[in-house]
């Protein structure tokens, strides 16, 4: 169960969306999650829905495995919806005790749900096509004035590449405690949500100090293989823009422009 | 000539808490491994060869005594990155070694450290995953390999620093059968083939064998030093120390003892059964 969780996962490969620049996947991501939260008609949603579904075509990735990261944060998107459910003005559809639905509090209630499952498959289709190494190394860049400010851009970017490293590590110890304690008589089904959480404990607690046992270990891998922080380090891998990030931007940018010219003219369903 | 060199050397670890007495870990060890050697230390766990094996890369620094690589004071904090570089150390878990996710980018984060420039490090990547047998796997996951491959991932992050001599942790300790040999014919094969220095620290008899040379450790002291076949012939003195001997050398010496005429110092199966033949025949 554990391992559906996809999060930060990455899938190699060769397609149009892996070969783009770390930088401009990052920041066109940043501007589609902004664009779906301005886009408040049909045809600008519809628009943004396109994008996500193209960017997923082209990331040659299959979908079973966008399904799998949505199945995590399902319960998320039910949720917010359906509290929207009764917010929002219009007609009343549905009057039952305190609670009526109107017609606003159903358009609310679908643009929210859409806009969470686009917002997931879009950073989606940023970590599965994007080496964590070039995520990071790209944040590093993106960054870089911050460090103006005395912001620790190298350091930061060197502790996402190690999170993202050890997800999936941490994940299969965290299912191997489990069976462990299971196998010990742990109940982990039954019982209210306290108990529940009570029952995390057994986990949690050997998982923590594990990681603190891994974190010593790497620290002094690190060491041994001359870490010494950003000052005078190389990147195998340098990152650089090619015609197809310029069309990239292209198109991306003309969807923007067409999500705002419909936000502009055409009236608002809010 | 040798290239590892450790002088007197004795080391404690910081009482934890007060009122408690200092450990001793290592007791006056002096050791010399020449360059291109293939040393295996051995010992039981608590004998000082992890320690031992910290200070030939200055990530400790000895109580007393001095440690030397290729004559470089490892006390000198100047030294301390170059001494790295040439000497380099592979750990037990793998898991815990590898810093970036895919493997290829794993074994650049040493030379990137270095600062050596992009076009060299990729020459030196490609290089060390064809001399551990990875190449194939150069843009996987390092999360989906088995303990020998990721094991192998790590030796090369170490190779692509160039180093003179690697030092390794009981790098098989955590793999299985397979993943073991894999990673000790790797091992074998830098030594032969590359010329680099080996300090194989382990507590597997059959790994120990293999080397040029052994030195095992009890307590924080070198108890015995020599070839394999001259190491393994001191039985008994090993077996007071809670050491194994290689199974062959361990059926040979009791034949001998029940009184049967048979060879001493026989180390490997091979050995073991044309020995046997022999005493079947007569």
């Amino acid at each position: 169960m554990i391992r559906d969780i996809t999060l930060g996962q990455y899938f190699p490969g060769k397609s149009l969306v892996h070969r783009m620049d770390a930088r401009v996947k990052i920041v066109l991501t940043f501007v589609f999650i902004i664009f779906i939260f301005i886009a408040n008609n049909l045809p600008a949603m519809l628009l943004m829905v396109g994008m996500v579904l193209c960017a997923m075509l082209l990331s040659g990735i299959s979908v079973r495995q966008y399904l799998k990261s949505l199945k995590a944060v399902i319960i998320v998107v039910a949720l917010t919806s359906v509290l929207n459910l009764f917010y929002g003005s219009g007609d009343i559809l549905v009057q039952w005790g305190f609670l009526t639905i109107r017609t606003g509090g159903v358009i609310n209630c679908i643009f929210i749900a859409v806009r969470i499952i686009s917002l997931i498959l879009f950073s989606s289709v940023l970590t599965f096509t994007t080496s964590p190494t070039d995520l990071t190394d790209a944040l590093e860049r993106i960054m870089k004035p911050l460090k103006v400010f005395h912001v620790k851009v190298h350091e930061i970017a060197m502790m996402m590449t190690i999170a993202l490293r050890f997800v999936p590590t941490l994940l299969e110890e965290t299912d191997k405690i489990m069976s462990a304690q299971k196998a010990r008589g742990a109940d982990m089904e039954s019982g209210g949500a306290i108990q529940r959480a009570k029952a995390l404990i057994p986990i949690l607690i050997p998982l923590f100090v594990s990681s603190f046992r891994r974190a010593y270990e790497l620290a002094m891998a690190m060491e041994c293989r001359c870490y010494r922080g950003g000052e005078g380090r190389t990147k195998m891998k340098s990152l650089h823009m090619t015609a197809l990030d310029g069309w990239a931007v292209a198109i991306s940018s003309a969807a923007c422009v067409g999500v705002a010219l419909c936000v502009a003219l055409l009236p608002s369903l809010f | 000539m040798e290239y590892l060199k450790a002088e007197h050397v004795s080391f404690f670890y910081d009482a934890a808490e007060e009122g408690e007495q200092a450990q001793q870990v290592l007791r006056d060890v002096s050791m010399e491994i020449g360059k291109g050697e293939f040393v295996a230390l051995l010992g039981h766990n608590g004998s000082g060869k992890s320690t031992m094996a910290k200070h030939f890369n200055a990530m400790l620094l000895p109580s007393g005594g001095r440690v030397y690589v290729d004559k470089m004071d490892t006390m000198d904090e100047n030294l301390k990155y170059e001494i790295r570089r040439r000497v380099g150390l592979v750990l037990q878990n793998p898991d815990n070694q590898l810093v970036a996710s895919i493997v290829e980018e794993d074994v650049a984060f040493g030379p990137e450290n270095l600062g050596v420039p992009p076009a060299e490090i990729r020459r030196r990547v490609d290089a060390a995953l064809e001399t551990v047998g990875m190449s194939e796997y150069a843009s996987h996951s390092a999360h989906k390999l088995s303990g020998g491959q990721k094991q192998r991932v790590a030796i090369a992050g170490i190779i692509a620093m160039e180093p003179d001599c690697i030092v390794l942790d009981e790098p098989t300790a955590m793999l299985d059968p397979r993943g073991r040999t894999e990673v000790m014919e790797t091992i074998r094969r830098l030594n032969r083939e590359h010329g680099i220095t080996v300090v194989l620290i382990t507590h597997y008899m059959d790994e120990a064998v293999q080397a040029d040379r052994v030195i095992v450790m009890d307590s924080g002291e070198i108890l015995l030093e020599g070839a394999p076949r001259e190491v393994f012939s001191h039985v008994e003195l090993l077996r007071q120390h809670s050491l194994d001997v290689p199974q062959a050398t361990e059926l040979l010496y009791r034949l001998g003892k029940a009184g049967c005429t048979v060879p001493e110092g026989v180390l490997n199966e091979e050995e073991c059964v044309a020995a046997l033949e022999l005493l079947l025949n007569e």
